[in-house]
């Protein structure tokens, strides 16, 4: 059971980083002058699309948690308008957080906001995939014995390098190297975003290795 | 007795740090040997004969003399482009009106009109461009170096040979009038002087009226052969108001027409100098070595020809001190022994009809004369120390006397080519010009020796804090021996040397007299903690920091050795800050304190419950956390901007009320400071009452509640009588003026008899005597005589406690049905952070008086930021009741990155410009004449304020956790799954929170709590002054290390300073509120017994 659950886990995360790359690539057959650090905001809109979609589908093949009981249409249409709104709220609570952490707060609001957008797409869209629009579980996978699952696993590593990758991105702005790629908030979504691919490639490894240690509860 | 020992203990390990930073000091910062050496009229300078006759000739010396009379006017901060001729625009731009610009138009007329007569220069400043170190390099044509950036305060009589000292010696009248610092620089020089005071930076006026009134009149009497005006008042607007504002027009006009004026009285011997001293910054500021600061004017005139060529189309560069020896030759006089000058050749060929060749000639014979001065300079100065590099040396020597023979070949040869002329000519410039390259790189000599014998202590003492912070709170930490022998062997040491010294005859050094002292007793420790740790404890427990707190700091302390982060201290510093609040909550949600209990009781998950219940709710947490980021990005609006980022722009909040144009925003904002300062009152106020703290007699009590809104009341009518003193009416001039004085020095009066009050009854506590007074359930019941012993009242007061807890109800007033309450003790149970808190708000009304007035906003945020802080801090902090208690080190990390980060949101950088000098006059208006340690005092109490204020309350770290004890049980008490327990238990459910009473249960364990909060602390602030350090000597040789490193690493020592003494204030403060408690319950058995 687990280890095809991990085999699993790794196809899943080899399409996530796939898009990651598509999504650097594919645009510059359609788009004129498209580089990731000149046109970033196009760059960054396409990769949390591509991720998204990747996201989704998976789900869709997936399925990794049990399908819920109740599944009128109704419900199911309920249920993606909470996920929508749940993503919108956590766009706005990481601007809100970025800009509490010092970036500009009239200056540059669409960067900021698609950054936002984006390290939404690397961390809530997967937990509102995995976990549903259920706060609970989100706070019980992201404490000390919560996890209950393999996929749960990697979604808190996924997660947290996510932030770990944006937080150090944060780092060289200051520095007086002159590059392109320190301006505000490119190295933070270039984190993010290596932060977010080194999650998908450590998280089955680490499990992988640590799979006599791990003992899910409900399993 | 523990109590002294644990200030003992730390003063000896502050002693230590300062050793080590003294020691790193004398090595880093970098002096100059002055040599005492005087350049003589009968002394020539080098073999040869003397151009145009020399000695026979009156009034010519080495040269003749090609003036008689001398008019230095010296403006200030006269930036390059304040005199700069405004030409003709580009026809499609529009023309640039800044205030600053243009207004010097006389000079601008006198270039056109007499083209052979003027000359305009931007003049090459070195750093420090501070007033003082620009008028002795003016005068000796030296470089001043580093160090004497920090004395600018205490200004000393030039030693080194100058040019007003060769005035006077060739009798020249020298008649001065303006900047007083001339009368500490040059004493008893001038036959006649109007000294007026400097120091007062907002004064525009007094100076530059007072040389107006005596300037033209002195001129016409004619009894002076040099006049030297130097004007402030531009200099003054620059620190008033910036050079972007109107009044440096007017400013700037007034000294033009000073120009026009002169001018127009010049006779035909004299030459006019007009120069400034040093640039200023966008801001005003000066100090540092941008562009904008180095770049000064200079401005010849003479009434008779002096330049040959036609005026350059860009005005030449000449670095300032050539000012010097171009001068001296002009007047007839030597040039100063230490100058390393090269002169302006352009001033010395003769009149403007005079033949190409014997121009060049006159120019080679001055620049030969100035060479020869520069190599009899060069050659005495090496043999007196071994700073210049002998390679260097030798190839300016050998450079030097090829120039020189062939300047003599040419001499007894004057049919020579032109060309032959012109190459001496460049031989000797460049030979200057390397002596002036060589002299400027080795005065930046460092001692590598003291530097890492320096670092190494500082890097040993960091290490004994981590050793004994570790060890301190197991319960055998050997106190006494390990206090008294290192310390004993430290003063052995010292003996030993100074018996050595002694002996030898060698003159004695305190700073490696002091190392030596520290060494001894660091290397004892070192051994006694070697022999005591080995054979109990595993090595590993050295390294104590939880991980991710680990990293945090060592980002920090790696940021110190890129300038770009130091730089970017001020924006990265409060990020970490908020990474490391935001761990704490996710380090709380994750150990499952902050679940509500519904969730982990989620059959699912099992038995799993860590740690207890948890004692917060989620959200209520994360308010804290957030508020906190909330705090310190509005804190971060008052952001002073580096030099060095020109994009970055300045919070316009930083500068005093009295500069806002336009009365309705400063109303507005006057109300807005009033305000804070109010809520900030009240907060404290109402946080005392909720404790209980505001209800005795005694008197701190009654100052608290009085003297308070009374300080309150004075700061703000001193800020109101501030802000709009210009607008006062004039009758009322005097008032004002007279209440300005009076005002600070009131507020910080009541301040002092506020803290002497708190020392003198720390303990407020009120009694209240109940109707039926004596109750029969006395505790004492093994006593029936007063105590005897110290044993008999080790035993009795807690148990008085204990009794008194039951019976009293504690600090609480209950009016409860148990029956009438004999003794209601209000506050104890906050009795030593009553006290902490107090101190803070005491110490904050006088600092807040020397910061501009909307710095008030900034103190409120500060109070408001540890408040959220602590109480984030005291949900992750469990409390072990009988003890031992810690400080976890995320604590005293985020404590210490919030005093940097404070430190920076009160609008300082730590560069020298930056220093807010205009804290020396609060209460002091007219200056301080003579004395310099109180405006010292005043100036580093505005700087390091920050400092001073998170050291004190360090204490507040370790009490905060069993103030929040309050909340947490009683919470506990009202889910219902606990009241059948406390149904069983009644006498549980009585007890009143002990809060901070545990400490006192436990008195080992709080003073062993004590120092191991100290040593932390210091640990931390110890790693950066060590960080400072080792970047400062490892980046010496970088591009930025006197504008970045060096001042950084000064800050931080001094920093260091305050926060160590604040420290111990801090904990010295907790032991006698400790102390009076002890004598409180002593009394109380006393009287309990009656």
């Amino acid at each position: 059971m687990k280890d095809t659950d991990i085999t699993r886990l790794v196809y899943a995360h080899l399409l996530c980083i796939f898009s990651i790359i598509l999504s650097t690539l594919l645009p510059s057959l359609f788009l004129e002058n498209f580089s990731i650090l000149e046109t970033h905001l196009t760059w960054l809109c396409i990769c949390s699309a591509f991720v998204t979609a990747v996201n989704l589908v998976l789900y869709l093949i997936v399925k990794p948690n049990a399908p819920s009981k109740r599944s009128s249409l109704s419900h199911k249409v309920a249920r993606f308008l909470k996920c929508c709104i749940y993503f919108l709220m956590s766009c706005f609570g990481f601007h809100v957080i970025f800009v509490l952490y010092g970036a500009p707060l009239i200056e540059l609001v669409l960067e900021t906001f698609l950054f936002a957008v984006t390290l939404s797409t690397f961390t809530t869209v997967p937990c509102l995939c995995l976990l549903g629009p259920n706060i609970k579980a989100w706070l019980r996978v992201f404490s000390r014995n919560g996890v209950t699952s393999v996929w749960e696993n990697s979604l808190q590593i996924t997660t947290v390098f996510s932030f770990l990758g944006s937080w150090l991105g944060a780092f060289p702005i200051p520095l007086d190297w002159e590059r392109p790629w320190q301006v505000w908030p490119i190295s933070c979504t270039l984190g993010a975003t290596f932060g977010y691919v080194a999650g998908l490639i450590i998280s089955p490894l680490w499990i992988y290795w640590n799979r006599k240690q791990l003992t899910y509860k409900n399993n | 007795m523990q109590k002294v020992l644990v200030l003992l203990f730390l003063a000896w390990i502050c002693f230590l740090f300062y050793a080590g930073i003294a020691l790193f000091t004398s090595g880093f910062l970098l002096t100059r040997l002055e040599l005492t050496n005087y350049s003589s009229c009968q002394e020539p300078p080098g073999p040869g004969p003397l151009p145009w006759g020399g000695r026979g000739e009156s009034g010519a010396c080495w040269m003749a003399s090609r003036f008689s009379r001398v008019v230095l006017v010296l403006i200030d901060a006269l930036r390059f482009d304040f005199a700069q001729p405004q030409g003709s625009h580009v026809p499609g731009e529009p023309p640039v009106s800044l205030p600053f610009l243009g207004k010097l138009g006389s000079l601008q007329r006198i270039l056109e009109i007499q083209p052979h007569h003027a000359r305009l220069y931007r003049s090459q400043v070195d750093p420090p461009t501070t007033t003082m170190q620009r008028l002795k390099a003016l005068t000796t044509g030296s470089l001043p170096t580093f160090i004497d950036a920090g004395s600018n305060f205490a200004s000393h009589s030039i030693v080194e040979d100058n040019l007003i000292k060769q005035l006077t010696s060739a009798g020249r009248r020298l008649v001065f009038m303006g900047d007083d610092t001339w009368k500490d620089l040059f004493p008893g020089a001038f036959s006649q002087a109007f000294f007026f005071p400097s120091f007062n930076v907002r004064d525009l006026h007094t100076v530059d009226n007072g040389i107006l009134e005596h300037l033209y009149p002195t001129m016409e009497n004619g009894e002076w052969d040099v006049l030297i005006a130097h004007f402030l008042g531009v200099d003054h607007c620059g620190h008033k108001h910036g050079p972007h504002h109107p009044e440096m027009a007017k400013k700037l006009s007034q000294m033009d027409q000073v120009i026009q004026g002169l001018v127009e009285r010049l006779e035909n011997d004299t030459l006019l100098v007009v120069a400034g001293d040093h640039g200023m910054t966008m801001n005003g500021d000066h100090g540092g070595d941008s562009e904008l600061e180095v770049s000064a004017a200079l401005f010849l005139y003479s009434p008779t020809a002096l330049f040959p060529s036609v005026l350059p189309e860009e005005p030449e560069v000449v670095p300032q001190i050539s000012l010097v020896p171009t001068l001296a030759l002009l007047l007839g006089l030597p040039i100063p022994f230490a100058n390393i000058g090269e002169v302006m050749t352009e001033a010395f060929s003769g009149n403007k009809d005079s033949q190409p060749h014997s121009s060049a000639l006159a120019q080679a014979s001055a620049l030969h004369l100035n060479a020869q001065q520069v190599s009899r300079f060069l050659h005495t100065y090496s043999a007196a120390t071994q700073d210049l590099q002998v390679k260097e040396l030798q190839r300016l020597q050998s450079l030097f006397s090829k120039a020189s023979a062939d300047f003599h070949r040419l001499l007894q040869n004057p049919q020579g080519a032109e060309t032959t002329l012109q190459a001496v000519i460049a031989e000797l410039q460049q030979f200057l010009r390397g002596a002036r390259a060589m002299c400027i790189e080795s005065w930046a000599q460092f001692s590598l020796v003291r530097m890492a014998v320096g670092a190494t202590l500082l890097a040993a003492a960091c290490f004994l804090c981590l050793l004994a912070s570790q060890w301190a709170i197991s319960p055998g930490f050997p106190f006494r021996p390990l206090l008294l022998v290192p310390v004993a062997w430290g003063l052995a040491g010292a003996i030993v040397y100074t018996g050595l010294l002694a002996t030898t005859g060698l003159k004695l050094d305190p700073v490696v007299l002091g190392a030596v002292a520290a060494v001894g007793s660091l290397l004892s420790f070192l051994w006694k903690a070697w022999a005591g740790w080995g054979t109990r404890r595993p090595l590993a427990a050295l390294l104590p920091i939880p991980g991710p707190v680990f990293i945090l700091l060592l980002l920090r302390w790696a940021a110190f050795f890129s300038d770009s982060f130091v730089i970017a201290e001020a924006r990265a510093t409060p990020f970490l800050l908020g990474s490391l609040v935001l761990l704490l909550v996710a380090q709380l949600h994750w150990e499952g304190q902050l679940l509500p209990p519904k969730l982990l009781a989620v059959p699912r998950l099992g038995p799993s419950t860590p740690a207890g219940p948890p004692r917060h709710s989620s959200m209520h947490t994360l308010g804290l956390g957030v508020g906190l980021l909330l705090c310190t990005r509005l804190a971060g609006l008052f952001h002073r901007c580096p030099e060095e980022t020109p994009a970055c722009r300045s919070s316009p909040w930083l500068s005093p009320l009295a500069s806002m144009v336009g009365g309705r925003a400063k109303n507005l904002w006057y109300g807005a400071c009033v305000g804070a300062l109010f809520a900030l009152l009240a907060a404290v106020r109402l946080w005392l009452r909720r404790y209980g703290n505001l209800k005795s007699p005694e008197p701190p009590v009654l100052f608290v509640r009085w003297g308070l809104p009374l300080m309150a009341l004075g700061t703000a009518a001193y800020w109101a009588l501030a802000s709009g003193a210009d607008e006062a009416p004039p009758r009322l001039r005097a008032l004002v003026a007279g209440a300005s004085v009076v005002l600070p020095r009131a507020v910080a009066g009541l301040a002092a008899s506020g803290l002497m009050l708190l020392l003198w009854k720390p303990v407020t506590v009120l009694m209240k005597a109940g109707a039926n007074a004596p109750r029969t359930r006395t505790v004492l019941t093994p006593f029936s005589g007063p105590p005897a012993s110290q044993a008999d009242l080790d035993y009795v007061v807690p148990q008085i406690y204990r009794h008194m807890q039951e019976m009293f109800r504690g600090q609480l007033v209950r009016t409860s049905s148990q029956g009438p309450l004999t003794v209601a003790a209000y506050q104890l149970g906050s009795v030593y952070s009553a006290a902490v808190v107090t101190a803070l708000t005491l110490l904050t009304f006088p600092l807040l008086l020397l910061h501009a007035e909307r710095i008030s906003l900034v103190f409120l945020l500060l109070f408001l930021q540890s408040f959220l802080l602590l109480h984030l801090l005291a949900a992750g902090i469990p409390i072990t009741t009988p003890g031992p208690f810690t400080v976890p080190w995320q604590a005293v990390s985020a404590w210490a990155l919030m005093a940097t980060q404070t430190f920076y949101s009160t609008g300082h950088q730590p560069v020298f410009p930056a220093i807010h000098w205009h804290a020396a006059f609060v209460g002091f208006p007219e200056g301080h004449g003579s004395s310099t340690w109180l405006p010292a005092l005043l100036v580093g109490a505005n700087t390091f304020a920050s400092h001073l204020l998170f050291s004190v309350g360090c204490p507040l770290l370790l009490l905060w956790p069993f103030l929040c004890e309050s909340q947490g049980p009683r919470k506990k008490r009202q889910t219902p799954g606990n009241e059948a327990e406390a149904r069983i238990r009644p006498k549980e459910e009585e007890e009143e929170p002990l809060m901070e009473m545990r400490l006192r249960d436990a008195p080992h364990h709080f003073s062993a709590a004590l120092l191991q909060l100290g040593l932390k602390y210091l640990f931390v602030l110890g790693v950066q002054i060590l960080a400072c350090a080792l970047a400062a000597s490892i980046l010496r040789r970088h591009l930025m290390v006197w504008k970045v490193f060096a001042p950084k690493f000064i800050f931080e020592a001094v920093g260091f300073i305050v926060s160590s003494v604040g420290l111990i204030l801090g904990i010295a403060l907790v032991m006698r509120v400790d102390g009076a408690v002890s004598s409180w319950f002593k009394h109380l058995v006393l009287t309990q017994q009656r």
